[in-house]
């Protein structure tokens, strides 16, 4: 199976899930952490630098555009280009402190900033503190498009998550992207033949966080509300580990992380109860309890025998298929 | 008497409580720095480790009658302990990849550790009782109860215990030469993964330390570590991780930076060492103590 048709099937999944018996406001969410993960992972995959802030955009971008709504009747789209344009300054300004150092200390920094981020969230009053802010009201798109009809909302969702993802697909392969590529595998030969590592990290710094902001905004008008859960650095984590599940370095890996993860999520209560009535262990009941510990699990798994993630697998699998005696060096 | 419209009194009182948490923002800060120089990992377990300290002198008294300094050396223990068997376990498979995968791996840990210790407790915080040292010493200027100045006390002695450990003895240089060389160290008939063990337990134990110190005046519940985390990882981003005193200054100093903002400017505390960090990396990017990473 070749590349492109791979797509078009997962293309085409997505389409006809609605129809197959998915909830559709599911469906929106699942999309909108893909976006997430996608934009987290321009960063990561493409840049090598490995960022704990982002909870800090989503979050805003989601309060700018519910607020938006709420305080001014915002049309959607205004709300949605204010998420995406608040994200984008939120980056530029994190961004220019955090890209001074590399490295383990980047990611500490991004998540330092993002806890200010945080706290100045519970303090402010427009974020209605604990509560958040609920009700969002969905609007109508351009003027005429519904978006109170859930599957509307789905496809609206999707339409923008496909044109996000092809910008990121292209950004990654344009000249711009080879340079990125370059400085996370040898930055010192960059600057040697004239990159300016700083412009390119913080470039792409802010275009991962605009495209956050934008998944932010989209979330909150999809699901109608926005939470302090949204800004707290675990949401962060939660598109790490959407990555490394997915596969790092594989532009759908974040697509398919985010797929599993948040279905997973979802149904890991009914899962759990399953799995109690079959085995009869009663721990397995509480499992929806324990979101927290699976998500802990799935990461240490991930990290010591699944390195490669899912559609990093499938890439493996499929080049031995191909190459019956493989070279050694695709064994290590 | 006043300064800048608050009574010295209440000043006084509000940094003394800034350098009691300063003491626990160093004691972490360092075990965090002595991991990292010896593994090259930042160990995000260190808020979860802080916790089950916590955790563990509440539950020692609660469950077996043990007092406060019976487990001020078995919680420790306990947890340094538990740390080896995490490092022999899970650490030690990802020394030679990514720094990023040592991050990732000590996270999911800490989910696991938070998770299991919520799902027993919940997360509300645990009240210790009173404090196993009552009365007040009167300072003149301050009147100031005797457990926070056993807490200031303990904590300094510690870390200088610490980096008397590490730069005067045998051992210490052992372990400096192989954090530089350990290949080399090793030629020299030194087992260095034991070595990479002690340390990491030592650590970690060095949390646990200070969350037993920090039970008896802190409602530590078992999302504590989160918050201790993120401000330990300012301190070391604003104090670099090359030298002990240079992180245990920062650490004390962004207490007291913490408490006076609490004084003039409550909204902000939670923030101010935020704050700190940024004109740091603004002004000198590499730290207050960094040298060249």
């Amino acid at each position: 199976m070749t590349r492109p048709m791979c797509y078009g099937f997962l293309l085409l999944a997505l389409v006809a899930a609605p129809w197959m018996g998915l909830y559709p406001v599911l469906g929106t969410k699942i999309l909108c952490y893909a976006l997430f993960a996608c934009a987290f992972h321009l960063l990561l995959g493409y840049t090598g630098l490995a960022s704990l802030g982002h909870a800090a955009f989503l979050g805003v971008g989601g309060y700018v555009a519910g607020y938006g709504i709420k305080a001014w009747a915002l049309s959607p789209e205004l709300a949605l280009l204010a998420g995406l344009s608040v994200g984008a300054l939120m980056g530029l300004v994190m961004g220019y402190v955090s890209i001074r150092r590399s490295g383990i200390y980047f990611t500490m920094i991004t998540l330092a900033l993002a806890q200010l981020v945080y706290f100045l969230c519970v303090q402010i009053p427009q974020t209605g503190g604990e509560d958040g802010l609920q009700g969002i009201d969905r609007g109508m798109l351009f003027g005429f498009i519904d978006l109170h009809n859930d599957r509307v909302m789905y496809y609206t969702t999707l339409t923008i998550g496909v044109a996000a993802f092809l910008f990121i697909a292209r950004v990654v392969r344009s000249p711009f992207g080879q340079a990125l590529t370059a400085i996370k595998d040898n930055e010192p030969r960059a600057v040697s033949l004239g990159y300016h590592p700083d412009r390119y990290k913080l470039l792409v710094f802010t275009l991962s966080a605009a495209l956050t902001g934008l998944a932010g905004a989209l979330k909150a008008i999809g699901l109608g509300f926005v939470t302090l859960s949204d800004v707290h650095w675990m949401t962060s984590g939660h598109a790490l580990l959407m990555t490394l599940v997915g596969g790092l370095g594989t532009l759908s890996g974040p697509v398919v992380g985010a797929v599993v993860l948040v279905t997973l999520e979802n149904k890991i209560g009914e899962l759990g109860a399953l799995l109690a009535g079959v085995t009869g262990i009663g721990w397995f009941a509480t499992l929806g309890e324990s979101v927290m510990m699976i998500m802990g699990i799935v990461f240490v798994i991930c990290v010591l025998a699944f390195r490669r993630g899912i559609m990093g697998e499938l890439d493996a699998l499929r080049r031995r298929v191909r190459t019956p005696n493989p070279a050694p060096e695709s064994q290590s | 008497m006043d300064i800048f419209g608050v009574p010295v009194q209440a000043l006084m009182a509000q940094l003394m409580i800034g350098l009691v948490n300063g003491c626990f923002y160093a004691v972490l800060s360092l075990g965090l720095a002595v991991i990292f120089g010896m593994l090259h990992v930042i160990n995000f377990t260190h808020g979860a480790m802080f916790m089950l300290g916590a955790l563990l002198s509440w539950a020692g008294l609660y469950y077996f009658e043990l007092n406060y300094w019976v487990m001020l050396f078995l919680a420790p223990l306990v947890v340094g302990v538990f740390g080896i068997v995490l490092e022999r376990l899970f650490l030690k498979r990802i020394y030679k990849l990514d720094y990023l995968y040592g991050l990732l791996l000590t996270l999911g840990l800490t989910l696991i550790i938070e998770g299991a210790v919520r799902s027993v407790y919940g997360v509300s915080g645990k009240p210790y009782g009173p404090a196993p040292i009552s009365g007040v010493t009167d300072l003149g200027f301050l009147m100031i109860p005797n457990y926070r100045l056993w807490v200031i006390v303990a904590s300094l002695l510690v870390c200088a215990a610490t980096w008397y450990t590490i730069e005067r003895t045998r051992l210490g240089a052992y372990l400096r030469a192989a954090t530089e060389n350990p290949k080399l160290v090793e030629a020299f008939g030194i087992n260095v993964p034991v070595l990479v063990s002690l340390t990491f337990g030592f650590g970690v134990a060095l949390a646990a330390f200070a969350g037993v110190l920090a039970a008896p005046i802190m409602q530590v519940s078992a999302l504590t570590g989160q918050t201790m985390i993120v401000i330990v990882f300012a301190v070391v981003v604003i104090g670099g991780m090359g030298s002990i005193a240079g992180t245990v200054v920062t650490g004390i100093g962004l207490g007291l930076v913490e408490a006076l903002t609490k004084v003039y400017y409550p909204e902000a505390s939670s923030m101010v060492m935020f704050l700190v960090m940024v004109l740091v990396l603004l002004v000198r990017p590499n730290g207050l103590f960094g040298g060249v990473e």
